[in-house]
């Protein structure tokens, strides 16, 4: 087995959004591929720089209105049609339009919470503990700054030369992030 | 004249942008975390502290006593069963509604000038609803009960009937506080992060970075969270939208003259805006003034929300006169009478009041002059939340007390313990937002630096023109 690298990768701090673009494009294009950039605001286009684009959100979000609405009609339909059917108003058991509101509400809980359920579980969060936050200037991050990061078990890392290509980035800094 | 107004209208725009001009994503970070983190809470705070707290006391005091003595405490009897514990509901529910079309509605439209009033009128939708909820629970009598209203596994092999728009209510206004909850935690964590990277003492660290949950910023995480955001608007938007429809069911789906009408939805919908964005300015105008916000709060968002509410005023208008239209176009003696009770009957001065509040004083939205004044608009908001409360008293009270039979006719008042209730709410909303303030970001950190990047590029656009 290899020696596990010991550093989790290097970091360069960026002070716009656009220049933090611009270094992810180059960066991959370069040929790296784990590599991740950390904004304090969405930017448009980052995640497309940096090589993702498979997003299965709406996917999971859509399957969760599904199971909703099917859960929330059957669960009236089994109530009032089967487990214990009793005549309102003369109207037929299956009285399907009284049973729209509630199929509905359940329809968007269960889609709402698969957004957000999905949301922390394709983003891997709760994660309390990520090596980036060693670096002392990450916490700018979450104010000013914009960085990006290029990980060591990328085929392509090497402590020396990745360091080199990230300093002709014209970043305001290069830092290593420890494990 | 025509462009003399146009020139105007533009002059306003430039007296108000949505972000004042001269920050940066620096400023804008230090300035609303240090609301929580380093500058002491001001002194108004602790004095609206105690007073809501006392009222907080009261409720639960009130509470006790109802617990013990049951609801024969309150005024309400046949035919008034639905008193104030129904008002109260359908008022609060109506003002938690402005949170979402804040947040959710106007994400959708992309209007920027939500992006500093969302967060604090989504935790007003929570807080209002929250008050809302204990009405209905209070109202069953056996409170501890509760749970008889949701379909679990129960040994009495019964379960809830879903043909009942009371049932319907549960799911609704259930659904709404989970999603309303979802929504705002969502939009809370970017926020967090920043202020566990801020804080400098070790509790406050250690609590926002475990409500924040490792959050980095990272470009695929934020993709999945503007993808998950927007989803979520576009869900809210249809629920908010159901909910007070189907509270207004709760009234159209009965017989009661008065009730039965299918005018009732859309305007209680209406009603619900209405009276929520009243409540965001009643809210806003202060904390704007007591923080020092109104480089982020400035006159633009409240000459924006003055507007939804001159709109939304129109169309509960609209549904006044509809009601009354409808009484007397149907024929029907008793819609008619129900119509004329209004009028002119016992509570003939709670109708009278609640035109003049609703429709009346808020006319005077049209004056571009009272759309920017903080004084005037607090007032206006202020009548429009009592309108809206006697809206509900009399289409709740009103319509019971006399129905067909005059024989089976009677009067309504609250009691001692429905008003001890009904502030004890107040002071509970009051409380839960004051705590809020002091503890989370009232206004959403990374959407303002989101504002300030595109301010700086329409500027940039708009340059050559100035």
């Amino acid at each position: 087995m290899a020696t596990a690298p010991l550093i989790y990768g290097l970091m360069a701090e960026f002070t716009s959004p656009e220049a933090l673009v611009a270094a992810a494009e180059r960066a991959h294009r370069e040929g790296y591929r784990r590599l991740d950039a950390y904004t304090p605001l969405p930017v448009e286009g980052l995640a497309e720089a940096i090589g993702f684009h498979k997003n299965r959100l709406p996917l999971l979000v859509l399957i969760g209105g599904i199971v909703g609405a099917a859960s929330g009609f059957f669960l009236q339909y089994w109530f009032h049609v089967i487990d214990y059917p009793l005549i309102i108003g003369g109207r037929p058991l299956n009285s399907w339009p009284m049973f729209i509101p509630v199929t509905f509400e359940l329809t968007v809980l269960f889609a709402a919470l698969a957004a957000v359920l999905g949301l922390l579980a394709l983003n891997g969060l709760p994660m309390p503990y990520h090596p980036v936050f060693n670096v002392e200037r990450f916490e700018l991050a979450s104010r000013n700054r914009f960085f990006l990061c290029i990980e060591a078990r990328d085929a392509k890392f090497d402590a020396a030369a990745t360091r080199r290509f990230m300093e002709s980035l014209n970043p305001q800094g290069v830092y290593e992030v420890e494990r | 004249m025509a462009s003399e107004e146009v020139e105007k209208m533009m002059a306003a725009e430039e007296v108000a942008p949505v972000i004042e001009p001269g920050h940066t994503y620096a400023s804008i970070t230090d300035k609303i975390s240090a609301i929580v983190l380093t500058r002491p809470t001001p002194r108004v705070w602790y004095v609206v502290f105690a007073f809501s707290f006392a009222l907080v006391l009261l409720l639960l005091f009130s509470i006790t006593y109802l617990l013990v003595a049951g609801v024969g405490i309150w005024g309400i009897n046949i035919p008034v069963a639905w008193g104030f514990a129904i008002v109260n509901f359908v008022w609060w529910i109506g003002i938690g509604h402005a949170g979402t079309l804040i947040s959710a509605i106007l994400l959708l439209l992309r209007q920027k000038w939500r992006q500093s009033i969302n967060r604090f009128a989504e935790a007003m939708t929570l807080f209002a609803v929250m008050s809302a909820g204990l009405f209905p629970l209070l109202h069953l009598g056996r409170p501890w009960y509760f749970y008889w209203l949701m379909p679990y596994p129960s040994t009495m092999d019964i379960q809830p009937q879903f043909r009942s728009p009371l049932v319907w209510d549960v799911f609704a206004v259930s659904t709404y506080f989970t999603v309303s909850l979802l929504f705002w935690y969502v939009g809370l964590i970017p926020d967090l992060a920043t202020l566990r990277d801020r804080a400098r003492n070790r509790f406050p660290r250690f609590a926002y970075g475990m409500l924040a949950m490792g959050w980095r910023g990272s470009a695929i995480h934020w993709h999945r969270y503007e993808t998950a955001y927007l989803l979520l608007a576009g869900l809210a938007t249809p629920l908010v939208v159901s909910v007070h429809t189907v509270v207004s069911f709760d009234f159209t789906i009965g017989l009661v003259p008065g009730w039965h009408s299918t005018v009732f939805p859309p305007y209680f919908v209406a009603g619900a805006i209405y009276s929520g964005f009243a409540m965001v300015l009643t809210l806003a105008i202060p904390l704007r003034k007591i923080y020092g916000l109104e480089d982020f709060i400035t006159l633009r968002h409240l000459k924006n929300m003055g507007e939804v509410m001159l709109a939304t005023g129109l169309i509960v208008a609209y549904g006044y006169l509809i009601e009354g239209f409808i009484a007397w176009y149907s024929g029907n003696p008793y819609e008619r009478y129900a119509m004329l009770n209004r009028l002119h009957g016992p509570y003939h001065y709670m109708y009278w009041a609640l035109l003049l509040f609703n429709v009346g004083i808020p006319q005077a939205l049209w004056l571009p002059r009272v759309r920017t004044n903080p004084l005037a608009l607090f007032v206006i908001a202020i009548c429009v939340n009592v309108g809206m409360w006697l809206e509900r008293y009399v289409i709740v009270v009103v319509s019971l007390s006399r129905d067909f039979l005059p024989s089976s006719w009677g009067v309504y008042s609250g009691t001692v313990w429905d008003y001890a209730v009904f502030i004890g709410t107040i002071g509970l909303f009051l409380t839960l937002m004051l705590v809020f303030v002091r503890l989370l970001p009232m206004i959403s950190i990374f959407e303002m630096r989101g504002l300030v990047r595109e301010e700086e590029g329409s500027e940039a656009a708009s340059r050559p023109q100035g």
